[in-house]
């Protein structure tokens, strides 16, 4: 029964989060809590020569000032501080470990006070000396030439080198993309709950509370019983929450040296402390026949990691998805930098690379005088060619038509400049996006009561992305209740099993464990219900039977049909509950992705360069959409997100200090409401019968790739200047 | 944030008194900025002196038929006070330039004319920074001064005034009403803020214990021909690159008085006297407007990544005149750029 999946359902976490009762990590009470405020390393590298708390200290209020000094034990074995996301090499970040100083802004001190402004005060009286490093260095383009190869399986094919200097229509160039911040509306906060005897309930912001529970009890070397970690909403976290923040560990920290409760919020301005979209140059090299066959496909792209963790992800090889080309080679390097360690970021490796990617398709296209859309259909790739594999899906063809007849693309005149709108240059330009379609083993636990009402809980994250809305409809569907019969319960490690809530895998891995849950529950239903004497379900099959208005029934004879309530009531149980772990099949003989056009309109007046993004129109194919309205959502922030990485996100570092100086949401510009226009989501329809029961694929980082580069080509368009260094200011387009 | 002492001034006398008293007290009404610049130890005052119940919130016509501003005026209710909108429309339309709805609710007008540079450095204390630890040095001169001065700079500074209102207000010839210890004084809002020279610690002449109590306009309200023009990163809320306020009164196609003034170029507005001479008389044509541009311009001097703000404000002197001189004012509502 779909009553409720695929449908624009409301959020059911909606009211409580706009009537303040949803409570986020730094919001839970507790007696006796007290605040830590953090001191941060004002230089790039080097050591603690001295750090004197002595006035600190003397702040009534103050209860202590824990410092690498003066800590309670912290483990030693990189072991222990691997969470299941950290880089595989590396040695990650110890917040209050030492008195090494790797990155400007590092947590290296914790002022505790009995309330927040107090520890704020206090901490601008610890006096800091540093012995600093003779050099240091920040700078990706200044230090491009020390780049060192990331080894990753990318397989070459053919001889690009070769094929790209033959090629009757080549295109080669950088395109630099700088260091972004998440900048979630919520800050990141810890409060560490003393339970007494060493044992702690931790409310944080994070997305996965088990990964924080695993590493907590790692660092801290505690039983898992020892601490519970909670987190029930979470004020968006794009990634930044994937791995435990220092704070976690400082609140943690605190509360085991005082043996209180402690809440530590981190400021905006630390929060540019934390992880990072990494500064990337993108070098692109397109080579086709001059029909506009591509021939090679070269891409290198170079980003910059911390010197103690080597972070990477898959920039470069999107191209063996999309277009078809004998000769290829992707490589990534990296630029060891005095920096904190990046982290995933919205569609990480894509959102940048295949920008650089798709700008580089719209420069091919001009050099070929093709239709930008022609070309990709040309070079259309029905295989994954890195794997030679087939798709579970792949209806990009019908992205690009739906997107192109909705945004009116076959009105558009090909020549930059050509089009214009009184002062303004008029252009319109478009990209391609394709993310992956991940789906992980999740656990989930229903408590069915015979009043037909059923909890449903699992420890996966809702990271603002409409989890607990999915869960409940996918719930209420397979068991034949109204959605108000379902309360959802998320985000505490007792929980059964789940990972990080990212890489837009937990709908389809959260909708599934609930089925095999649901089915568990269905199962003891129909057992009871057929020991009723002169059962009507007697003998029934549970691959014929469904769930529906509160009734178990056969498929095949609908009139074969016992109540929920009688068959509890007839097993005199009053509840029933299942836990059930699904893993998906694995599947060898086919990719998985989501893809969408991208279709931009821009207006640049001519004489002042002020850009407006006027329209934007996302067609996005992505399996089955569980619900309509919370996707849409998804999708909307994404764009709106890619025309920021577009036209305003940068993270500027000045060299000299080694220090971001735009650290706060009033100069790190994200797009307001006056710079966003018509933005029109459509979903293609797309079945998909490998991929998984519902044929979900997620949802999300989807929304972001290619918008960026769609705007940029649609300002290439307008003004037939060619900007390949984001964002695109206005004054890259004054002569 | 440093800790500090809290007064609440009872009438204008007990709050110069009580600056008197107290060098390092920072005078507070709105707080939209100086609460920023605490939180960041930038500011660190002795003490509050809150002046938001003192009784200058009237607007109020003058007996030469100009207009008192209260200093305690909300930014947005100046922009929405039905004279200003009739009579001073450039006045309304720069304050709506400028912050948010809630910035503008509680932000007041002599707070506007207070409010400190964005400066990066000035903002981070762990740089040198001239305006905030004097003999420091300045980082922006070799550092990331894309958003810095290109009129009037020194060695020393080279950081812009953020306001749009005091632009429209110095295109006007606003004064502004001083009190203090010795007594009361008027100023025009062109002597108002200071070029940073070698004290660009100090943002104004306001001296010693003085305290903004009104602004005055003039009658002149150039309410037909004006707009104001604001050139920045994104469509709404972020600081001028470079912004234009023009008025001017025409006679047919012949200029009769002419304003410009300029905003985040400099360590003040930039208004330039002789280029609005040289407009006087004059038709109002893109060529003359160009000329005016190039004279206000003519002294304009780039550091390494803010050389496209003197293109960029040549450009934009001729657009907002040309609005002006067209009567088709920038909306501030709609971000296409008449």
């Amino acid at each position: 029964m779909n009553a409720y999946v695929g449908t624009p359902t409301s959020r059911v976490d909606g009211r409580a989060k706009v009537t303040g009762a949803a409570k986020y990590a730094g919001e839970f009470p507790a007696d006796g809590l007290v605040h830590g405020f953090v001191v941060e390393a004002t230089i790039p590298c080097g050591r603690i020569a001295r750090l004197d708390s002595t006035e600190a200290l003397k702040v009534k209020g103050v209860l202590d000032v824990l410092t690498h000094a003066n800590r309670p034990p912290l483990a030693d074995a990189d072991e222990a501080w691997k969470d299941e996301v950290a880089p595989e090499d590396g040695s990650p970040f110890r917040p209050l470990y030492d008195d090494s100083v790797k990155f400007n802004g590092q947590p290296i001190a914790l002022v505790v006070a009995e309330d927040w402004e107090t520890a704020k005060f206090a901490a601008t009286l610890v006096r800091v000396e540093y012995q600093e490093a003779q050099a240091f260095a920040t700078d990706l383009e200044a230090e491009r030439g020390k780049a060192a190869e990331v080894k990753k399986p990318h397989k070459p094919r053919g001889d690009a080198a070769a094929a790209l200097a033959g090629a009757a229509a080549r295109h080669e160039a950088d395109y630099f993309i700088p260091t972004e911040h998440h900048n979630p509306m919520e800050l990141f906060a810890t409060t560490a709950v003393w339970d007494g005897d060493g044992r702690l309930t931790v409310y944080d912001k994070t997305q996965g509370v088990q990964n924080v529970h695993k590493f907590l009890c790692g660092v801290f070397d505690r039983k898992p019983d020892d601490v519970r970690v909670v987190s029930p909403y979470v004020g968006g976290a794009f990634g930044s929450g994937l791995r435990p923040q220092y704070q976690v560990v400082l609140a943690t920290l605190a509360a085991l040296a005082l043996k209180r409760s402690v809440r530590v919020v981190l400021t905006r301005q630390q929060m540019y402390g934390i992880g990072y979209r990494p500064a990337t140059i993108e070098r692109v090299g397109l080579g086709a026949t001059s029909d506009g066959t591509l021939d090679a496909v070269t891409h290198e792209a170079t980003a910059i990691t911390s010197r103690y963790e080597d972070f990477s992800r898959n920039d470069a090889g999107w191209a063996d998805q999309l277009y078809r080309s004998p000769n290829t080679r992707f490589t990534h390097k990296l630029v060891r930098l005095d920096v904190s360690t990046p982290c995933d970021m919205r569609a990480p490796g894509a959102a940048s690379g295949v920008c650089a990617l798709e700008c580089a398709m719209d420069e091919l296209a001009v050099a070929l005088k093709l239709d930008p859309i022609e070309l990709r259909l040309k070079c259309y790739s029905d295989r994954d060619q890195s794997e030679g594999l087939p798709y579970t899906s792949k209806q990009l063809r019908e992205c690009y038509a739906r997107g192109a007849d909705a945004f009116g693309w076959s009105r558009r005149s090909p020549t930059p400049r050509s089009m214009r709108d009184g002062k303004e240059l008029v252009g319109w330009g478009m990209a391609t996006g394709i993310w992956e379609a991940l789906q992980m083993p999740v656990a989930v636990r229903i408590v069915l009561t015979s009043n037909g009402h059923a909890e449903v809980s699992c420890a996966a994250s809702d990271i603002g992305t409409g989890t607990y809305t999915i869960v409940a409809q996918v719930a209420a569907d397979a068991l034949g209740l109204p959605i108000e019969n379902i309360s959802v319960r998320l985000a505490d490690s007792t929980l059964p099993q789940a990972p990080v809530e990212g890489g837009s895998w937990m709908a389809a891995s959260s909708a599934h464990a609930v089925l095999a849950a649901a089915e568990e529950v269905r199962k003891e239903l129909l057992r009871l219900a057929g020991t009723m004497p002169g059962s009507p379900l007697a003998g029934a099959e549970l691959a014929d039977t469904v769930l529906i208005d509160g009734r178990i029934a056969t498929t095949s004879d609908n009139s074969r049909t016992v109540s929920i309530a009688d068959a509890m009531r007839h097993g005199n149980v009053e509840r029933i509950e299942k836990e059930k772990l699904n893993q998906f099949d694995e599947d060898k003989k086919h990719a998985r992705n989501t893809h969408s056009a991208v279709f931009a309109e821009v207006k640049v007046d001519e004489q002042l360069g002020v850009i407006r993004v006027t329209r934007m129109v996302s067609a996005v194919a992505a399996g089955r959409i569980l619900n309509t309205k919370t996707g849409r959502s998804q999708i909307m922030g994404s764009v709106v997100w890619g025309i920021g990485m577009a036209l305003h996100e940068e993270t500027v570092m000045d060299p000299r200090f080694g220090r971001i100086m735009n650290p706060n949401i009033a100069e790190y510009h994200i797009p307001v409401n006056a710079d966003i226009q018509d933005i029109d989501v459509i979903f293609v329809d797309e079945p998909d019968a490998h991929i998984n029961a519902l044929g979900v694929k997620g949802l999300g980082e989807i929304g972001i790739v290619g918008v960026p580069a769609a705007i940029a080509n649609a300002v290439y368009h307008a003004t037939g200047k060619r900007i390949r260094r984001f964002p695109i200011t206005l004054d890259r387009l004054l002569d | 944030m440093n800790n500090f002492q809290y007064s609440r001034a009872a009438d204008v006398d007990d709050a110069i008194r009580l600056l008197a008293t107290d060098p390092d007290a920072k005078l507070i009404a709105g707080g939209t900025n100086l609460i920023d610049l605490m939180k960041e130890n930038v500011e660190r005052p002795s003490r509050l002196i809150d002046i938001s119940r003192l009784p200058f919130r009237k607007i109020e016509e003058t007996a030469d038929g100009g207009l008192r501003i209260g200093a305690l005026v909300p930014n947005s209710d100046l922009a929405y006070h039905p004279h200003v909108e009739q009579r001073y429309p450039l006045l309304a339309s720069a304050i709506l330039a400028g912050a948010s709805a809630q910035l503008r609710n509680m932000a007041s007008v002599g707070g506007n004319l207070m409010q400190r540079t964005r400066c990066a450095y000035f903002y981070d204390t762990t740089t040198p920074c001239n305006k905030r630890a004097p003999g420091s040095g300045c980082s922006a001169i070799d550092g990331l001064n894309r958003n810095h001065a290109i009129l009037g700079t020194s060695p020393s500074c080279i950081a812009t005034n953020p306001s749009d209102m005091s632009v429209a207000l110095v295109a006007l010839g606003a004064l502004v009403h001083i009190a203090g210890p010795t007594g009361e004084r008027r100023i025009a809002l062109t002597d108002f803020h200071r070029l940073p020279g070698d004290t660009p610690h100090m943002d104004t002449n306001l001296g010693a214990g003085e305290i903004i109590t009104a602004i005055e306009l003039p009658p002149r309200g150039f309410s037909r021909n004006y707009s104001y023009l604001k050139i920045r990163d994104r469509l709404s809320y972020a600081f001028a690159l470079v912004s234009v306020a023009a008025a001017l009164e025409l006679e047919g196609n012949a200029i009769g008085e002419a304003r410009v003034a300029l905003g985040g170029v400099a360590h003040k507005p930039w208004r330039s006297l002789e280029a609005e001479a040289a407009l006087r008389g004059q038709a109002a044509t893109v060529d003359h407007f160009s000329r005016a541009a190039d004279m206000m311009l003519a002294d304009a001097a780039a550091r390494s990544h803010n050389g496209f703000k003197i293109e960029l404000a040549r450009r934009a002197i001729v657009r907002t005149l040309t609005q002006a001189a067209s009567a088709t004012p920038q909306s501030q509502a709609h971000k296409k750029i008449a």
